[in-house]
């Protein structure tokens, strides 16, 4: 009887599933199926064997993944990066938003236009304009540095400092969206605040540390929450492509995801590609779920799920 | 009493008064900040350009600089001599980016639609089937098997256009704005006896057009700029789009060297303008969409806004 109603009822609004319908099986195909390969790295993974013939091997894979220290590595550089990038887009965007809600309107815009720029561009041209700056022979860097007396260097080979530039060339193109974030959820404050805050006397430092940051808290937290999750994924295209792949630098850049797309691609090592690929999901997704308990239990209201 | 409030109003004009001078003052402090950003923006672009006008030999002199050294358009004549490649680049991309839009962006907000339909007895389902792919992945190998090996794209063109069809994120942005629609609205064509799809596409989706168009840009956004597809999955001289091109430029600049010799004639690629016309080339497969996305920088804004607030 019950079968019946809700059968009855999905005949109702059959139209709307119809709706779904290509969404609802592309997701099933290129996200819900690729699933198996949390356990693919259990196999030795054999192209012409495929995965259900392809012999179970147990944790070997993931036995060589952390036993060459390759696993330290790029766990390592992931987490401390990603937390570079979040914390410099967090403040400064911040920052920026704060800055530019005290210029007129007409300066706003300019401004927006301006420091959006570098969002529009993508990760290879940054890699060019990079390049230009660090070329060894030719580079502006270099020159700059030159004329100060001091010797250049080649920098495509000098790993320690590359997380720097990577956190410099993302925050540089990624400022100005983060920024506008923030600057939305200022202008949503009500005026009244300000002027009441004013009428007692408060000072611009007072105004930011007690009306315009505690109103804007929802949307600090859930971009924190929302980057702290990613925390675990590299942007391929930034780590492979800045670094113009030297394999020089991959001690201080070299990311799971990089790591993954090389076993892949280049060494075709299926095993230790999957062996990675797993660890960084199963690792992610309990990072997203403690940052969301983490939120929960101190605002209910801010929290993702 | 009343001079108590004299008092208030004559300290509401006094605060506002100075805060008009606080902004004289504040502004040209946070103007000199934000002009530097701004500077901070701009330069390394026209460091890009300046050397795309510059001669390699001056620049292997004096290295590169903010102004061009030794202005010349060789880098520009060389490439465009014959043009070929980026001419057959730019069509790639265009032909990827406008198929990839259009169908991603039909199927985000029919799906998105669906899932912010409150009476649809699937819609917290279907609304969770969306968001759990955001929370865990299989990863970059079985997926890449699953294009690659088993739907055997490799080295086609819908290898550039299906992966990205349908991004959870964008759905779960675009479920944001249908949500503003009134229900009366819906529940009143559906008296009129309108079919769901008549609903949809007639007065649904006109409404939205400012969350269409924020959807389509960022999905624009997202094919025009890729190479990690390309990266994975072409490897046919015939498939390279623009910024693939780009990537192949960088990581190996013979291909430059051959892909301009080949096509111009020369023989030895010591004539081949290297670092200038590799800039220029770079300026030349940037440049337009950089003139043209700044543009539509209000649907980009809401966007990011609307994410933000209701993600």
């Amino acid at each position: 009887m019950k079968i019946k109603k809700k059968f009855k009822e999905f005949i109702k609004y059959r139209q709307l599933f119809i709706l779904s319908l290509p969404g609802v099986l592309f997701l099933f195909v290129f996200n819900y199926i690729p699933l198996y390969g949390l356990v693919l790295p259990f196999k030795d993974y054999k192209y012409d064997l495929g995965f259900w013939k392809s012999p179970w091997v147990g944790f070997n894979n993931f036995k060589f993944l952390f036993n060459n220290g390759a696993a330290w590595k790029i766990t390592k550089n992931t987490l401390l990066i990603n937390f570079c990038f979040i914390v410099a887009l967090l403040v400064l965007g911040i920052g920026v938003a704060l800055l530019i809600n005290e210029v007129t309107k007409k300066y706003v815009k300019f401004y927006q236009t301006v420091i959006f720029f570098p969002y529009f561009l993508s990760w290879v041209v940054v890699s060019f304009i990079l390049l230009s700056f660090l070329d060894m022979d030719k580079g502006y860097l270099n020159t700059i540095l030159m004329k100060f007396g001091v010797s250049s260097k080649m920098w495509y080979n000098e790993p320690k400092y590359w997380p720097l530039i990577l956190v410099i060339s993302n925050t540089w193109k990624n400022l100005g969206y983060s920024a506008i974030i923030y600057y939305a959820g200022l202008i949503g404050i009500n005026q009244e605040y300000y002027e009441a805050a004013e009428l007692d006397g408060a000072s611009g430092w007072q105004k930011i540390w007690n009306i315009s940051i505690p109103l804007i808290r929802p949307i600090i937290v859930i971009m924190f929450l929302l980057s702290i999750g990613k925390i675990f994924y590299g942007n391929f295209d930034l780590f492979y492509n800045l670094t113009r792949d030297s394999s020089a630098l991959y001690p201080t850049t070299d990311v799971i995801d990089t790591f993954v797309f090389r076993a892949l691609r280049g060494s075709g090592d299926i095993g230790m590609a999957s062996a990675a690929g797993t660890y960084q999901a199963v690792v992610g997704f309990v990072i997203v779920i403690i940052a969301n308990f983490v939120v929960k239990k101190l605002s209910a209201e801010d929290s993702l799920f | 009493m009343n001079s108590n409030l004299k008092y208030k109003t004559d300290k509401v004009i006094k605060a506002k008064k100075s805060r008009k001078n606080n902004h004289i003052l504040k502004n040209w402090w946070i103007h000199l900040i934000m002009l530097t950003y701004s500077l901070f923006c701009i330069i390394p672009l026209i460091l890009v350009i300046s050397e795309s006008f510059s001669s390699d030999k001056a620049i292997a002199i004096k290295g590169f600089s903010l102004f061009p050294v030794g202005f010349t358009l060789n880098a520009y004549k060389t490439i465009f001599n014959r043009p070929d490649q980026i001419i057959h680049s730019y069509m790639i991309t265009i032909i990827v980016t406008a198929i990839g839009t259009i169908i991603g962006v039909t199927f985000t907000s029919m799906l998105a639609y669906v899932i912010s339909r409150k009476d649809y007895p699937l819609a917290n389902k279907t609304s969770f089937y969306v968001f759990f792919t955001m929370l865990i992945s299989g990863g970059m190998v079985p997926w890449y098997i699953l294009i690659s090996k088993t739907l055997g794209l490799n080295n086609t063109i819908y290898a550039l256009i299906i992966p990205y069809l349908i991004i959870p994120w964008h759905v779960m942005l675009m479920r944001g704005f249908f949500s503003d629609i009134p229900t009366s609205l819906i529940e009143s064509a559906k008296i009129d006896g309108a079919s769901e799809y008549t609903i949809f596409f007639r007065i649904v989706a006109p409404i939205t057009k400012s969350g269409l168009a924020t959807i389509g840009l960022f999905t624009m956004l997202l094919f025009w700029n890729d190479y990690y597809l390309s990266l994975m999955f072409i490897e046919n001289d015939n498939l390279v789009s623009l910024q693939f091109l780009l990537y192949r430029i960088m990581s190996n600049i013979n291909f430059l060297n051959s892909a301009l010799a080949i096509h111009s004639g020369v023989t030895s690629s010591a004539e081949i303008p290297t670092d200038s016309a590799r800039m220029a080339m770079c300026v030349l497969a940037a440049g337009p969409m950089l003139f043209i996305f700044p543009f539509f920088q209000k649907y980009f804004t809401k966007g990011v806004t609307v994410g933000a607030v209701k993600g």
